[in-house]
This record gives structure tokens, sequence and C-alpha cells, in this order.
């Protein structure tokens, strides 16, 4: 008891240091903020005052983001999202299957997979772009949407084969035997049993796999030339190299690039570390 | 009956790993080959191969006059990059650890630039160093620290020497909350008793720091830099979107200076690729063999 209320005591003396720290981890988070919200005060300015050096614009503009429904860049946002949402499709298509037999089964080449897919993930398209491009050339494929949701599919699967695999080893193989000896079978057993048990897995590998195919850039840019297949990304990025910018259209696509991914993001954030760093580790 | 099942149970493994080894291949694989291949060829503008090009697009690249510039430049930046990232998460990763109110959303804020495109990030700190307009100068201004805005002179993209300081600034800020959480995630591992016992003995904080948390922080710390020297590497969104690796090519990196040699020559960009990818596993094997990986985590 006494114990009890000493540590109470010495818990509420310190407030001063609890204040700092808070005060120190506010200022910082705002700073991490900071880009993201001049993105929005951007968007929503009157263009007439965008090259005012003022902070805060006078009014706020709403109309800039329903402007950008009827600018151009509204096809490179549907563009964004087939790729983003294809290559989501792709990669759960072919992680899921291998995650879950590599965790239930032992066979001969088992290690040697684990060790391909390992390797997937230390590479990155920017350091291979060329062969990329050589290969899709050849095969017929360049400015093809296929193109950009093989490619993104293709190196965001070791993420998802890791997460899923961990997932699905953390569940007792007996729970699918027991479902199994009920009559439902193999699959019936794996769907109505194991999967919805992985589900946490399977959303966060579906959530980063979108994201990440979302803000994809160098291989868009070297695969698609034609406007109208150009994801977001290399649409506004190439906003910047013209003169006459319509600085509000491209703040406005940045904000609606942005701020639904940093909302999905927070929801998997935790789960993604583990998956980014466990692979190396084991 | 019994054999037959046998013969299908060996070709299991291939129905359901089957189609991640296809596409790994086809993506992965195929790329590296035929960029290994490509550094060999000699390939015109339009992608038709022109036959055999032996070690010339190699000595093309080596001779180029920005090569070494080029070379030396991105050493410096995964050096510094990856430097102040780990140091700036370090004491981060503390601070975000402490108990105060209001941490969860402190702690969601330092997800956005890890979350959102490299690339827009980029952009909007292209738009806030606008040497007119831009927050950034706005700011400097009103501090006293520049005179005026607008004009070349206040440009700070239109220099490598302020340019540089900018970029690096940029990739630490992109890179800094993925290392955070890696080393919070560190961190999470560490039995309290350790610290009790330490606090017991009378250790000092800085004390406790240095001999007991970092020594167990290490293998997140390991794979954390890891992941930044590749990432940081081969970083592109950053220098193409803020200065495309210019004036001259003065701010550009290996990965820079590959994409515009793609356009007039891709086998001697190829070349280039080769060399990054050489570059990286160095890179890699003497990080691995200075943070001694083998004895301490595998």
């Amino acid at each position: 008891m006494a114990q009890h209320v000493k540590q109470v005591g010495s818990r509420s003396l310190p407030k001063i240091k609890t204040v700092i720290i808070a005060a120190a981890a506010y200022v910082i988070a705002f700073v991490f903020l900071f880009p993201y919200l001049v993105m929005v005060l951007t968007a929503l300015r009157p263009q007439e005052s965008l090259r005012n050096a003022t902070y805060l614009p006078e009014t706020f503009e709403w109309s800039n983001l329903t402007g950008f429904w009827t600018s151009g860049l509204a096809d490179n946002l549907l563009v964004t999202l087939k790729v983003a949402g294809g290559s989501t499709i792709l990669v759960l298509l072919v992680a899921l299957p291998a995650a879950y037999y590599t965790a239930r089964h032992n066979f001969r080449f088992r290690t040697a997979f684990l060790i391909l897919v390992l390797i997937t993930q230390m590479f990155q398209p920017t350091a291979m772009i060329v062969g990329i491009y050589r290969e899709f050339y050849q095969l017929g494929l360049v400015d093809t949407i296929w193109s950009l949701i093989l490619v993104n599919g293709g190196f965001n699967l070791a993420f998802a084969v890791w997460i899923l695999n961990a997932y699905f080893s953390s569940i007792p193989r007996e729970l699918e035997e027991a479902a199994f000896m009920d009559g439902t079978g193999r699959l019936g057993a794996l769907f109505r049993v194991t999967l919805p048990l992985a589900m946490p897995g399977v959303i966060t590998a579906l959530i980063f796999t979108f994201i990440a195919a979302w803000n994809e850039f160098v291989v868009a840019l070297t695969l698609t030339t034609s406007p109208e297949n150009q994801p977001l990304t290399v649409a506004l990025n190439s906003f910047i190299g013209q003169y006459q910018v319509d600085w509000q259209n491209l703040f406005a696509g940045s904000v609606i690039a942005t701020i639904p991914v940093i909302i999905l993001f927070a929801l998997i954030e935790r789960k993604v570390v583990s998956g980014l760093t466990a692979g190396s580790i084991k | 009956m019994q054999r037959k099942s046998r013969g299908l149970r060996a070709l299991e493994p291939l129905v359901w790993v089957g189609p991640a080894v296809v596409l790994i291949a086809l993506v992965v694989i195929w790329p590296v080959v035929e960029m290994i291949r490509s550094s060999f060829l000699k390939i015109s503008r339009f992608g038709v191969v022109q036959g055999s090009n032996g070690t010339a697009n190699y000595e093309k690249l080596f001779a180029e006059p920005d090569f070494g510039s080029v070379m030396w430049r991105s050493l410096i930046w995964v050096v510094a990059v990856v430097g102040l990232t780990v140091l700036i998460s370090l004491g981060l990763a503390q601070l975000f650890n402490q108990r105060f109110p209001g941490r969860k959303i402190a702690r969601w804020a330092l997800i956005a630039p890890w979350a959102a495109s490299v690339l827009m990030t980029a952009i909007v700190f292209k738009w806030m160093l606008d040497p007119e307009v831009g927050m950034i100068n706005m700011v400097l201004r009103d501090l006293g620290l520049i005179d005026a805005l607008g004009g070349a002179s206040a440009d700070p993209l239109g220099d490598a020497s302020t340019a540089m300081p900018w970029l690096i600034f940029v990739a630490v800020f992109v890179s800094v909350p993925f290392t955070t959480y890696a080393l919070m995630a560190g961190l999470a591992t560490i039995p309290g008793d350790v610290y009790e016992a330490a606090r017991m003995d009378g250790a000092a904080k800085w004390r406790t720091y240095w001999s007991i948390t970092l020594p167990l922080l290490r293998p997140a710390l390991t794979v954390a830099a890891l992941i930044n020297i590749m990432n940081v590497f081969n970083s592109f969104p950053i220098i193409w979107a803020m200065t495309h690796g210019q004036p001259g090519y003065s701010t550009a990196t290996s990965t820079i200076f590959m994409y515009i040699l793609k356009n007039a020559n891709i086998g001697e960009s190829a070349a280039m690729s080769v060399v990054n990818f050489g570059m990286v596993i160095i890179l890699t094997a003497i990080f691995l063999k200075v943070s001694r990986w083998k004895t301490e985590v595998a």
C-alpha cells in the first residue's frame, strides 16, 4: 500500500518533464505534417492569389477540388485506381496460395522459394528500370496498364508472402483439421476457418500493395508514354515541367492522391513494420 | 492408385507456389538478366538491337566526364541520408516511446511522409522552396536570414551547394518515419526488468542507454539501416522532381544519371544500372561486415 502511494507520488512529480516531452512531440508531429498542410492550403487557394507571397490564402476556393474532376487529371486518377486495384488483386491471387502452402507444408524447394522471395524484397524497380523497359518493349506491352499491374504486383509480392506466411503459421493446424474432420473438405476448411482468422494479415497485405502501387512513380514514368495511360503521379510530375502551370489543379491532384493513402496507412502501420523487417531477421 | 496419388503429390507445390515463382521470374529475374545482357549490346535509340558491343558501353560510361563525380555524390548521398536518418530516428523513437497525453495522434502524424507518395512530398517541398512564393523562403526572409524573395539568387534549388542539402533534407524527412517505427518496435522487445535492474544499480540515464538500450536495439537498428541503404541508394523521385539532377549533373546521383542516359543510349544506361547494382551489393556487404551482422543476429 505504501509502495503504491509512493508510486503515485513519484509519477505526478515530474509533471514538467511530461509537458516538455509532449510539447517536443507535438512540434515534431507538426513538422512532419507540415508539407501536407501546405499541400491542402495551396489546393484551396484562388488561382489569382497563388503567386502572392502570403502564408495563408485570404479566401478558400473550394471549387478547386471540384475543378479537378473536369480537368484531364481525373482520367489519370482512374488509371491509378486501375493499376493499384489490379496489382492488389494479382498479389492476393498469387501470394495467398503460396504463403498458405509454405506455412503448412514442408516441400522440397520450400527454403529456396522463401530465399527467392526475400531477395525480391531487396530488389527495387528503380535499380533495374532499364531491364524492365527492355523486357516490356520486347513483349510489346510498353504503354499499357497491364505492364504496370504486372510490375507493381511482382515487386510487392514479397511483402504479402511474408506477412501472410506469418499469419498462417500462427494459426493452429488443429483448428483446420477439426473443420476437415467435420466434413467440410480441405478447401472448405481453408476458406471457412483459416482465411477468416488470417484476415488481419490479408487486409494488411491488401492495403500495403494498394498504397505501394498507388504511389509508384518511376516504373510508370518509364513504361507509359501516352497521357491517357499515365497514372496520377506521372501526370502531376509532367505538370511541373510546363511553364504555365495550373498549380491549383496540381495541388488538388496531390491532395486527392495523398490524403486517402495516409488515412489507409494509419490502419496497418503496426503490422507493416513487422512485415518489412521480419523477413530480414528470420 | 497409391503411386499415382504420390506422383500428384509431388506436383502439388507447383500448383500452390508456382504462380508466385512465375510472377517473380517474369517481373524480377527477367529484367535483371535483360539489364545485364543489354549492357553488352549495341541498341539504337529506337530500341533495335544492332549486335554485340563488347565492353564498349562500359568504356563509354567510365569515360563520361561526369561519371566520377556522380558516383562520389551517390556515396555521399547514401552516407549522409542514412546516417542522419538513423541518428534522428534514434532520438525520435526514444521520445515517442515516452508516455504523454496525445501520443497516439502524435505518432499518427509521423506516418504521413511514409504513407504519402515520395513524389508528392518532393513536389510540395519544391513548391515551398519556390524563390518567390515558397513558404520556406518566406519564413527565412521574415527571420532575416535572407534579404528578399525572388530572383535566381534566392533559388535554393538553383545551385548545387544549396540544392544538395535540401535534397538530403527531404530524403531524411521521408526516411525517418519508417526508421523511427522500426526502432520503436525494437524498443518494445526490450524487457522492462532490464531497466529495472540498471535503475537498482544506480546507473545514469545516458549510461543505461549506451550500454543497455543500444546493444539490445542492434538487430532492429541493423535491419532498419539496411533497408534504408537500399532505398536511399535507389532513390529517384526526390531528385527527379526537385532538380532533375541539374544544374548540369551537379545534383545527380547514379539512378538519375542512369535515367538520363536511358534516353540517349540504352546500352550505356544498362551498364550504369549494372554498376549501380554492384555498388548496392558492395555497400550492403561493407555495412553488414561493419555491423557484425553475422555474429550478432544470424
